[in-house]
């Protein structure tokens, strides 16, 4: 955690410097969303409410209430079990501060499952210097995570499986290059560490996923994961915004990641805002890659062949594209009544996974099926998202 | 010991070393930047809930504009 | 526990630090000539023998906005007791300006520094930033942003200065 202490050392300089004007506390505002996801047999939808409010001219604080309405009957559900329906409620509670140059940030947040509940403490802070043109920010986060798992046909019976605690570790800086240009660096690093409860055996792993094993072309078995207790991830990002002379701005986006499973990814976004009348269209562009973990296998050879042994599509080698597209209506630009103004928003973004060693295994397990274990094509699926919300500033 | 004092340095090089070089944008000259189309998260409610599509499905983590806890995955 | 710990100290470090946004100064006001809203040029030196506060803003400055229909009621009050304001705004496009000011009216002087030349001569390090100019065209206060409740800073300096 050396860049993280650097950190906190030139931020306690610059804090000491003294400060001469003002940065800003967020808007006052309240949004109300829907959002739906639609791919590989799973469906996910629910509301977001996020309200800002400023509690004085240094405090402001933010609630969020976000839901997710999930019914899946993807691969790994068909194979390993049956459909399932299941709600995750998500609350935030954050704190703003504002004192001079510097903002910090204090939130809480928990995450509610039949099966999962993550509880989030996260403090950040934030300072600018020379001119205003560049900023640093410091991030902490602690998360404790219990994991359970549905032990009989009663849906409302469940064993606790695992806890799991997770420590994130955040820097960035942001510099003003020139009128039209800014340019922002961001370093993360998350640690995991599991526990198992009740003998389980489950460690990070989701507890109802399996690993397979067998003879490629005659028979293709499963058997509960075995994951490590541990895990370690690193991630830089690389952001430019750039304004237009025709009043319209490019975001460009790089971001490496590597973790202790073996895991490397790249992912690189380019969006594109330009501005119509009380319009606002966007037009954005992600692509991503990784490489698989190293305890991944789309088939073992045979059981319990590893210590750890994993067959998740999201531990494989695969790439995944993106396109969207979203337009913002606004109203009331210069007020009306108690609203200092409005937008309204649709937003739409196709998703295509494309998985490289993870076979779609129900073209031999699932009924009807015909292909050869352990020969099936190799999966990929479209997810569509869709956005559709209401903001008020007042 | 001297990752700290390598630390210090730098700071006081940002503190005082910035006399011969002027901050080179005045806040005057900021109307580009402060529009809200530089920021690329500036609806919270969505940057945050497409960032939640992303880190469900991806193994990758981290260094992105927004963070939260919970899963929602399977 | 760690977690408090840290957070403690940096908070700690956090209130040790001095915010400064006003202050008395001193020094002669530069002259200045800009077009104004009403299509004359308006000098500074002209208004002599009076008390002028002068505001850098911009439309694209939240602060800035909030601050407009406060300085119009300053303007108003102390008008005609010597008083003038100037709202010099820093936007080399005046447009979102003046549609700004189409909505939200002010009685006193908008001058237009779109060249920044006078931004740059008062060395505006903030938005915005508000700079108070006694009888004798002697800079004598300055304020770097708004929050509400600077107002009231205003106020008393104006007293004091149309006092004099």
């Amino acid at each position: 955690m050396r860049i993280f202490r650097y950190c906190i050392a030139v931020l306690s300089l610059l804090i000491l410097q003294g400060v001469s004007q003002a940065a800003v506390l967020p808007d006052e505002r309240v949004d109300a969303l829907y959002h739906s996801y639609d791919g590989g047999d799973v469906q996910v939808t629910g509301p977001s409410v996020l309200v800002r409010k400023g509690i004085s001219t240094n405090w402001s604080t933010s609630f969020n209430y976000y839901t997710d309405y999930i019914t899946s009957a993807s691969i790994d559900v068909i194979i390993g079990g049956s459909p399932y329906e299941e709600e995750r409620t998500e609350q935030t509670l954050g704190f703003d501060y504002l004192r001079g140059k510097t903002t910090m940030n204090l939130s809480y947040t928990k995450s509610i499952e039949n099966d999962y509940d993550a509880d989030t403490i996260s403090f950040g802070i934030s300072q600018d210097f020379f001119g205003d043109l560049s900023t640093i920010t410091m991030g902490y986060a602690e998360g404790s995570n219990l994991v359970g798992q549905r032990v009989s046909n009663n849906p409302k019976v469940f064993e606790d499986r695992a806890s799991i605690d997770r420590k994130n570790y955040r820097v960035g800086f942001s510099q003003v290059i020139t009128k039209n240009a800014t340019l922002g660096f961001g370093w993360e690093t998350i640690t995991d560490e599991a526990a198992s409860l009740n003998n389980s055996g489950v460690t990070l792993n989701n507890p109802y996923r399996s690993y397979s094993f067998g003879i490629p072309g005659t028979s293709r078995s499963f058997a509960q994961e075995k994951y490590p207790k541990t895990r370690t991830s690193n991630a830089a990002s690389l952001r430019a915004n750039y304004f237009l002379p025709f009043k319209a701005a490019i975001h460009a986006e790089y971001r490496w990641f590597q973790d202790s499973w073996g895991i490397r990814s790249d992912n690189y976004g380019l969006s594109y805002v330009h501005p119509i009348g009380d319009w606002i269209l966007d037009f954005r562009y992600r692509y991503y890659s990784q490489t698989k973990a190293d305890f991944y296998r789309d088939m073992f050879d045979f059981a319990d062949q590893f210590d750890f042994m994993a067959r998740d599509k999201e531990l494989s080698t695969y790439t995944s594209t993106s396109l969207g597209f979203s337009a913002s209506y606004e109203f009331a630009k210069n007020g009306w009544g108690f609203i200092d103004k409005g937008s309204l928003n649709f937003s739409y973004d196709i998703i295509t996974f494309d998985y490289k060693d993870w076979r779609n295994a129900c073209e031999s397990q699932c009924a009807g099926g015909t292909a050869s274990p352990g020969l099936e094509p190799f999966y990929s699926f479209d997810a569509e998202v869709i956005q559709a919300f209401i903001s008020i500033w007042y | 010991m001297r990752n700290m004092s390598l630390a210090l340095c730098l700071a006081s090089l940002v503190m005082t070393g910035c006399s011969s070089l002027e901050p080179w944008v005045k806040p005057y000259e900021r109307a580009n930047l402060a529009d809200p189309i530089m920021n690329p998260a500036r609806d919270a409610v969505s940057a945050g809930y497409l960032h939640h599509v992303y880190e469900t499905r991806e193994s990758a983590r981290g260094a992105g504009t927004v963070s939260g806890g919970g899963c929602g995955c399977n | 526990m760690k977690f408090i710990l840290r957070i403690t100290a940096l908070t700690s470090f956090l209130f040790l630090a001095v915010s400064a946004h006003a202050g008395a100064i001193s020094g002669k006001a530069p002259d200045f000539t800009l077009k104004s809203s009403s299509g004359k040029n308006l000098r500074l030196s002209d208004f002599r023998g009076q008390v002028v506060m002068i505001n850098f803003w911009a439309s694209w400055c939240g602060p800035c906005r909030q601050e407009m229909p406060i300085l119009d009621q300053l303007y108003k009050r102390y008008g005609k007791l010597g008083f003038t304001l100037l709202g010099v705004n820093v936007e080399q496009d005046s447009s979102k300006a003046n549609a700004y000011l189409k909505d939200v009216p002010v009685s006193f002087p908008i001058l237009y520094d779109t060249s920044n030349g006078t931004s740059k001569l008062y060395d505006v390090n903030a938005m915005p930033t508000t700079i108070l100019v006694d009888r004798n065209g002697n800079k004598r206060f300055i304020h770097h942003g708004y929050k509400p409740g600077y107002e009231k800073d205003y106020k008393k300096q104006i007293k004091q200065l149309i006092r004099e």
